[in-house]
């Protein structure tokens, strides 16, 4: 009868009230049990027995067959992670007791975690817990382990000199007095900024302090064994051999030089952007009347870019030419937007100088104030040395060669002086609105007669990839920070140097805390590896949300980025309209980073091209000087000597909106 | 503040009682008081009497102390001024030589005693009591991501809030979170203005930034205000100015000053005049390198040679607690006033002054170059660098 009955109407819940109670179990099961009652009417059936581990302990040599073969690394390691997992402590009277455990603290809070328990125990009635000998002990042991991989000839013939040094660089000596309190982890010190998560698990930041100290310091972060030894770029050649090389361009150019446009349109037509896109942004952008916007429009998305029509934040979309993945980085070109453009750049390989033709566009955006200067001399102050310039908007002067000309012996002249090397820099005049030269050879008619030359796909397609550190630690500069489609959130940003692998343990920012590496994603395909030079965005998992800030950096826990707030810059003064003094308060732009800073001492201005100091202590620093400074931040920062990592130890220096100075960081304090 | 007596002897000896009325007084008080002085206030004391039994009873009385002031505190954020010391006059309830701390409090009347009273000291006694000094201004500079609200009165400005929200990126096909994040900033902006600004007492609204920020601020605000019908904005809508300024950090706050339109609203007061000075100052170190000096060695050997036509200072070094610094100081500003000079106290709690006090805390334009100044500086540049890490470090 049950299909007469009228289930629409039914009311299920009094239908299945009570449905719960029926079965089967009675109130008590509600109720967990008490571990004491537990112990009282349960028989337990591990009590009184000797626990299977316990023997194994005692008989520790027992061998496994077929272990022989493998090598004594792997062997030393399967046993400790035996040994820790089922260790029970000797049997010792109370005073013994008593002596031992005191003595483990205090080589745990040396050594950390990574040593087993057994072992220090071991050690420590060996020497008869004399805390000195123990540590020695101990810490000669890791050392001597971490120096074996170096001696194998497993590693590949090092490729660059850098690899040399990485693989062979020994551990310093270990050697302990406990007159160094600083070495270990002052866990509970309670003036770290730390998140509810890790609360406890943080290292001392260690401002200012010896950089070797904190470094051999923090070296005792554990991490897993796959982590420590990888071989860079042998996974290098495993996961990339098959795909084309990744090149970061951004293109920069004064305000309304048609930067986006000239993207969009060659977006267009390299197939990246649907016909059905493109139309629904013409009939759009015809409906605000600004028509001449849709290719614009495909990179500047929000709303508020839309209806100013400027770019405001960089955008960034890909395309694929014969031989490269490209990654364009659209830069703003307005005067307000330059730390936007900044964080841009200092992502990029390579830069896309776009010129506005049109007579005055041009002069305007290329005299004293216009961005064109201002763009060039920033990007090669960042590092970027190839530069490709793209006289757009030719169609407005008639194809006309002069103007061409005119335009390329003014910015010839000015990339020299900025440092520019001729043959890395390369002259493509366009169209950007109407994609004449874009991606395939020129047809108009009055450009053909004098220009035979490449069209800007080709341009691209030949600029040079850098090198990429992949044998440095791991560096990566976070960018963005926003919620993934997933649980958690994403960080997005750049590896500056080294691999990171899904798993993988880092430190993260100035507070060092460490997270770990859930999942690794690229241009949205998933990866498992990523390497230096790549842009990505990770999952972090293990650390707070509200402890990561743009601009800080990720780094290796094996060989963390020193953080500090004070440190020593050799910088390059542009033309100022005040000079710089003791006292100075400016803008610090560290990658992606944008912390306000004070020029704290002025030690020396140094001649400009020999390098000799001038004069020590000068009073102020004029126009086009040079000079050695110390800088003072009001927060900890990461940063890197040049020296040691290019890419991170650049700096800008802004003062109201304008770039005042760019420098190199000589020593970190 | 009120001015309620004052008998200053020709030795400069004397005392002189005043009344605090608003806390912008507790910073000029804070100037004023040095160690030990002596200052006489009312204040509550716990008593402790013991009977002949034995058992104690504590009371809390109000008295009338002076003490001999050793410490000084002075919260920024608060504006209140604690001051510590020994008792140094016969009272009832509290014995000669105990320590009490005083809190000064807005409205009850001070006695304040110094054993030598210098012009520096006296002329901000007239500053602290002239009424038309006060224009009180809040500011608003922001960029995305990042506020900060200011209060900015006469002698002090104030970050009253420090908004930092991260605002993720545009990126391909999710605009929304960049647009969400960025309503969850200025909404909280807006939360902090209604909550720091008080409309009675500011004069005018200054929102500063790069870019459209300020812009879509405004906008925003205003949407919301109308919304929530809220009538304190309404009403007050006249009152907001919208300013450029190159970022978001507290020191453009130093822009939005020299800012044209600003400039004329604010009339003269102070922070802006501070600014201006400053600004002289730097073009001077530009266009003539030797008409314009700093640190301490090189501006008390300018004014040796009468050279200095405007000195600036600031006020953190008259509030040293070496006695004899401070009148090194105080002997500086008086010879170039004597020499025709003018003299710009910097207060120290200003954007201007912040930088000035970094900047040695001294500095002056001169009449005429002095090449010679410059030069021999490299022979004992040491001491120069000396001095001045002396007044960082107060």
């Amino acid at each position: 009868m049950s299909r007469h009955r009228i289930v629409r109407t039914m009311d299920y819940n009094d239908e299945y009230d009570g449905y719960d109670d029926v079965y089967g179990h009675s109130v008590d099961d509600d109720h967990c049990i008490s571990p004491t009652d537990a112990q009282q009417w349960l028989y337990d059936r591990e009590r009184g027995r000797q626990s299977i581990s316990a023997f194994i302990s005692k008989n520790k040599d027992i061998k496994e067959e077929g272990e022989h073969d493998e090598d004594d690394e792997d062997e030393a390691y399967e046993k400790a992670r035996r040994d820790s997992e089922s260790f029970q402590m000797p049997e010792l009277d109370e005073m013994e007791q008593a002596k031992l455990s005191s003595c483990v603290d205090e080589v745990r809070s040396v050594v950390g975690d990574a040593v087993s328990e057994r072992r220090i125990v071991e050690t420590s009635m060996k020497f008869d817990y004399d805390i000195q000998k123990i540590l020695d002990e101990i810490l000669n042991e890791e050392t001597k382990k971490s120096d074996k991989p170096a001696l194998r000839p497993k590693v590949p013939v090092p490729i660059a000199a850098t690899i040399v040094k990485s693989a062979s660089k020994p551990t310093p000596p270990a050697k302990i007095s406990l007159k160094e309190p600083r070495r270990g982890f002052e866990i509970a010190s309670p003036k770290l900024p730390s998140s509810p998560v890790v609360s406890g698990r943080n290292t001392p930041v260690d401002v200012g302090g010896d950089n070797d100290l904190s470094r051999t310091a923090a070296s005792v972060f554990k991490v897993s064994k796959d982590q420590a030894q990888r071989n860079a770029q042998q996974l290098y050649e495993k996961e990339r051999s098959d795909q084309k090389s990744h090149i970061h361009m951004i293109v920069i150019g004064h305000v309304d030089a048609g930067k986006s446009t000239l993207m969009g349109h060659l977006l267009y037509d390299t197939g990246n952007v649907s016909q059905r896109v493109m139309h629904k942004h013409e009939q759009e952008s015809k409906k605000l009347g600004k028509q001449s916007f849709m290719y614009a429009w495909v990179l500047d998305e929000t709303g508020e870019e839309r209806a100013r029509g400027i770019t405001m934040d960089v955008g960034q979309s890909r395309i694929e030419t014969k031989t490269k993945i490209v990654t364009l980085l659209d830069a703003p070109g307005h005067k307000d937007f330059i730390p936007n453009m900044i964080s841009g750049a200092t992502q990029a390989d390579v830069a896309l100088l776009v010129v506005d033709s049109t007579r005055g566009e041009f002069e305007s955006g290329f005299e004293l104030g216009g961005q064109t200067r201002e763009h060039a001399i920033l990007v090669r102050s960042l590092g970027v040395n190839q530069l490709g310039v793209v006289i757009n908007k030719l169609d407005t002067v008639g194809w006309s060669q002069e103007r061409f000309t005119e335009i390329v012996t003014k910015l010839k002249s000015f990339l020299k002086q900025a440092g520019f090397k001729e043959s890395d820099v390369s002259f493509t005049p366009c169209s950007g609105l109407t994609g004449e030269n874009l991606t395939k050879k020129a047809q108009e008619a009055a450009l053909t007669s004098w220009y035979s030359g490449r069209p800007l796909l080709d341009v691209i397609e030949n600029f040079k990839i850098p090198e990429r550190a992949l044998d440095r630690p791991l560096r990566m500069s976070v960018s963005d920070i926003y919620k993934g489609t997933g649980s958690g959130f994403c960080i997005s940003g750049r590896v500056e140097t080294g691999v990171m692998c899904v798993n993988d343990k880092v430190l993260v920012g100035a507070s060092r805390e460490q997270a770990q590496v859930k999942s690794l994603t690229m241009d949205e395909f998933p990866q498992t590896s990523v390497f230096a030079g790549d842009q990505i965005s990770v999952t972090l998992a293990g650390v707070d949300i509200n402890n990561i800030t743009v601009g800080c950096i990720i780094s290796d826990p094996q060989t963390p980025i020193p953080v500090t707030t004070r440190f020593q810059a050799r910088i390059i003064v542009f033309s100022v309209k005040v000079p710089i003094t003791m006292g100075f308060p400016v803008l610090l732009h560290h990658q992606s980073l944008i912390e306000p800073a004070v020029v704290c001492k002025l030690t020396a201005s140094i001649h400009k091209s020999t390098g000799e100091v001038v004069k020590k202590k000068p009073r102020c620093l004029g126009s086009n000087s040079c000079a050695l400074v110390e800088l003072e931040t009001s927060r900890p920062i990461c940063i890197e000597r040049y020296a040691d990592f290019k890419e991170l130890g650049r700096v800008m220096l802004r003062v109201a909106g304008v770039t005042i100075a760019a420098g190199m960081v000589t020593k970190i304090r | 503040m009120k001015l309620l007596g004052k008998y200053v002897d020709k030795g400069m000896q004397g005392n002189v009682t005043l009344m605090p009325e608003e806390s912008e007084d507790m910073w000029h008080a804070y100037n004023l008081i040095a160690e030990g002085d002596s200052v006489r206030s009312t204040t509550i004391r716990k008593v402790q009497n013991e009977t002949a039994t034995g058992s104690s009873t504590s009371s809390r009385v109000r008295t009338t102390l002076t003490i001999a002031v050793e410490t000084i505190d002075f919260d920024t954020q608060a504006c209140v001024l604690r001051l510590k010391g020994r008792n140094i006059e016969e009272n009832p309830y509290v014995k000669m030589g105990a320590y009490h701390t005083l809190d000064l409090e807005l409205n009850r009347k001070f006695e304040l005693r110094k054993p030598e009273w210098d012009t520096i000291a006296l002329e901000r006694i007239e500053m602290a009591c002239d009424p038309t000094q006060s224009a009180d201004v809040a500011a608003v500079v922001m960029q995305e991501g990042l506020a900060h609200v200011c209060l900015i009165t006469a002698s002090m400005t104030l970050v009253r809030s420090k908004i930092e929200v991260s605002i993720p990126r545009k990126r391909k096909g999710s605009v929304q979170q960049h647009e969400k994040g960025l309503a969850k900033f200025y909404e909280q902006v807006m939360q902090s203005i209604l909550r720091h600004v008080n409309f009675d007492v500011v004069k005018c609204v200054l929102i500063a930034s790069p870019g459209f920020v300020r812009d879509q601020f405004h906008d925003y605000m205003f949407q919301q205000a109308v919304k929530m019908d809220n009538k304190l904005l309404l009403d007050n809508k006249s009152k907001f100015m919208l300013v450029h300024a190159s970022s978001g950090f507290k020191h453009s706050l130093k822009e939005v000053l020299q800012d044209p339109a600003v400039v004329a609203k604010m009339s003269d007061t102070k922070a802006a005049g501070e600014v201006k000075a400053l600004e002289q100052f730097y073009m001077m170190l530009q266009c003539e390198p030797a008409k314009a000096f700093y640190g301490k060695k090189h501006v008390l050997r300018a004014a040796e040679s009468q050279a200095i036509e405007m000195l600036l200072i600031s006020d953190n070094l008259f509030r040293c607690q070496d006695v004899n610094l401070r009148k090194e100081y105080v002997t500086l500003v008086e010879s170039v006033r004597d020499a025709g000079g003018e003299v710009k106290i910097f207060s120290s709690m200003h954007i201007s002054g912040e930088q000035l006090a970094q900047l040695t805390g001294v500095a002056a334009l001169l009449r005429f170059p002095m090449p010679e100044l410059e030069d021999s500086d490299d022979d004992d540049d040491e001491d120069g660098a000396a001095g001045g890490d002396d007044s960082d470090s107060d």
